[in-house]
């Protein structure tokens, strides 16, 4: 069980933002923060890890006490040993992918473990390369084969998969998966895409601006809203067309434009440039499947 | 020809080189994390050598190793030793002097590393000393080369400073740069001819082979 109750005043690109969590973890659980950046997820991985100080609260770990302000109990960062798979990947450039996870693994860990996440990640042709003659998929798997092989007993996750292209991604969520379901870790992911928290965790916490707006499993979080049917999109107006009857407004859609018929009343409401919400419900939509979707 | 003033040149050069070497890492080290208000201080401090004329370095070392002097009689009543005019005296002096010229390139080096490779070893419970030696240290292995080529050059072309500190006492402490302008004052153009000819075949293969293995021309050579 990871206990989490932590304040930290940050400085963000909006002035100054209180971070203000309060978080409970069972242990085992595959659990993802999700929200805009600039929400305090990273910051909330930094101060599990100690690499950065909360202002006040408590932090425990499995009966463990990792901080507490009260009495000043602050276990610094060595002796927390947390699994921390950073968004550049932070592989040491001078070692091979088998020095990079020998360098990580504890002295009394066995061998067995890094050929095991060598196999398990497939890596074992890779483990003689240095990084950078390295993908950016075969970097992330080094990555985290690296963090596992700590045994950690927290597994944490800074947008691990941002920066991959779509297929690595999901291949890559395999490989999240399979290291979850094989080694039990209590892991917490930063992520901003739904369809990957929905496969992989088991609880999702939204934040925004600090504070956990929304939290609950991924399926009702997610999908509660959107399982009336309903689709929403904000746009900006490009142009109003005075038709005989109706008019007609062009609205750019993330990187479409999209031609709406509205009534001459609705259209004096409105100026280009001005922002909208594009609603339509109670549809059929049809829904096509992409390669590498 | 006199080898001797060439062999106390790199002998002086030599052992300048290996004591900066051990000094300017912790230096650098402190400088590259350093976030405090007199950090500007210090690397103003470290960078005079750059900009000051090398005479008055020598000056003020002449005035504080002087055994008229506070800290000159001290040194010579407590430890017995004796820096002016003499080897250790030059050798103090040629670290100080070549200073920046070591602790720059491991300064830049140090700071060029992404935070998180640094942050990824601290997490994997390796000590900040571990991480220096085993992380940090081995990825800026090209500024260290830098670091230790530029001081030992630097010392090599000294002047100024060693004029004024050491004097020109045969064996002791007349390098080959002093034994030039001695044989130019005497006018033996040869002798003259034939120290510089040294110095600068040599600090040109010094200096060359660094730009070759900085400029990954002998590819694998850092691997």
């Amino acid at each position: 069980m990871i206990q989490i109750n932590l304040k930290k005043s940050l400085q963000g690109a909006n002035g100054v933002m209180q971070l203000d969590l309060n978080l409970e973890i069972a242990e085992g659980q595959f659990v993802t923060l999700y929200g805009p950046s600039g929400a305090g997820k990273t910051s909330t991985l930094r101060m599990i890890a100690g690499l950065m100080q909360p202002d006040s609260g408590m932090l425990s770990v499995g009966g463990a006490v990792w901080f507490d302000a009260e009495n000043g109990t602050n276990r610094s960062v060595r002796k927390r040993g947390v699994g921390y798979v950073f968004q550049d990947y932070a592989l040491f450039p001078h070692m091979t992918v088998l020095e990079n996870l020998n360098f990580a693994k504890a002295k009394s860990t066995s061998q067995t473990l890094v050929n095991q996440l060598l196999e398990l990640m497939e890596l074992g042709d890779l483990q003689h390369r240095k990084p950078e003659s390295l993908s950016g998929g075969q970097k992330q798997r080094v990555a985290l084969a690296r963090a596992v092989v700590q045994k950690p007993e927290i597994l944490l996750l800074d947008e691990p998969l941002a920066a991959l292209d779509a297929g690595i991604r999901h291949k890559l969520q395999g490989y999240l998966k399979r290291i979850h379901e094989e080694f039990k870790l209590t892991t917490i992911l930063i992520s901003h895409d739904v369809s990957e928290i929905i496969k992989l965790s088991d609880y999702v916490y939204h934040l925004e601006a600090g504070k956990v707006i929304a939290q609950g499993k991924p399926e009702t979080l997610f999908t509660g809203q959107s399982i009336s049917g309903k689709f929403k999109f904000t746009g900006e107006v490009l142009k109003l067309e005075q038709e005989e009857i109706v008019s007609v407004l062009s609205i750019l859609i993330h990187t479409q434009v999209v031609k709406v018929v509205v009534s001459h009343e609705e259209a004096e409401k409105l100026q280009p440039g001005d922002h909208v919400l594009v609603v339509s419900k109670a549809f059929n939509p049809l829904v096509y499947k992409l390669e590498n979707g | 020809m006199n080898w001797e003033p060439l062999l106390l040149t790199f002998k002086l050069a030599l052992v300048t080189t290996l004591i900066l070497f051990v000094i300017a890492i912790p230096i650098a080290y402190k400088l590259s994390r350093s976030t405090s208000r007199i950090k500007p201080v210090v690397e103003a401090l470290v960078s005079m050598p750059l900009v000051l004329p090398p005479t008055v370095l020598g000056f003020y070392f002449l005035v504080a190793f002087s055994p008229n002097n506070a800290f000159g009689s001290w040194l010579s009543e407590w430890l017995g030793i004796k820096l002016i005019f003499s080897f250790p005296g030059l050798v103090v002096a040629s670290i100080i002097y070549s200073l920046p010229f070591m602790v720059h390139p491991i300064q830049a080096g140090l700071s060029g590393i992404s935070k998180s490779i640094t942050e990824a070893s601290y997490v994997m419970g390796k000590s900040k000393w571990e991480t220096l030696l085993r992380v940090q240290l081995p990825q800026i292995k090209p500024a260290l080369l830098t670091g230790i080529v530029l001081s030992f050059a630097h010392t090599v072309g000294e002047f100024g400073v060693v004029l004024m500190i050491g004097g020109n006492i045969p064996g002791k402490t007349k390098v080959a740069s002093i034994a030039i302008y001695d044989e130019v004052e005497a006018l033996n153009y040869d002798a003259a001819n034939a120290y510089s000819l040294v110095l600068f075949a040599i600090t040109f293969c010094i200096l060359l082979i660094v730009y070759l293995v900085n400029g990954k021309y002998l590819k694998g050579f850092w691997k």
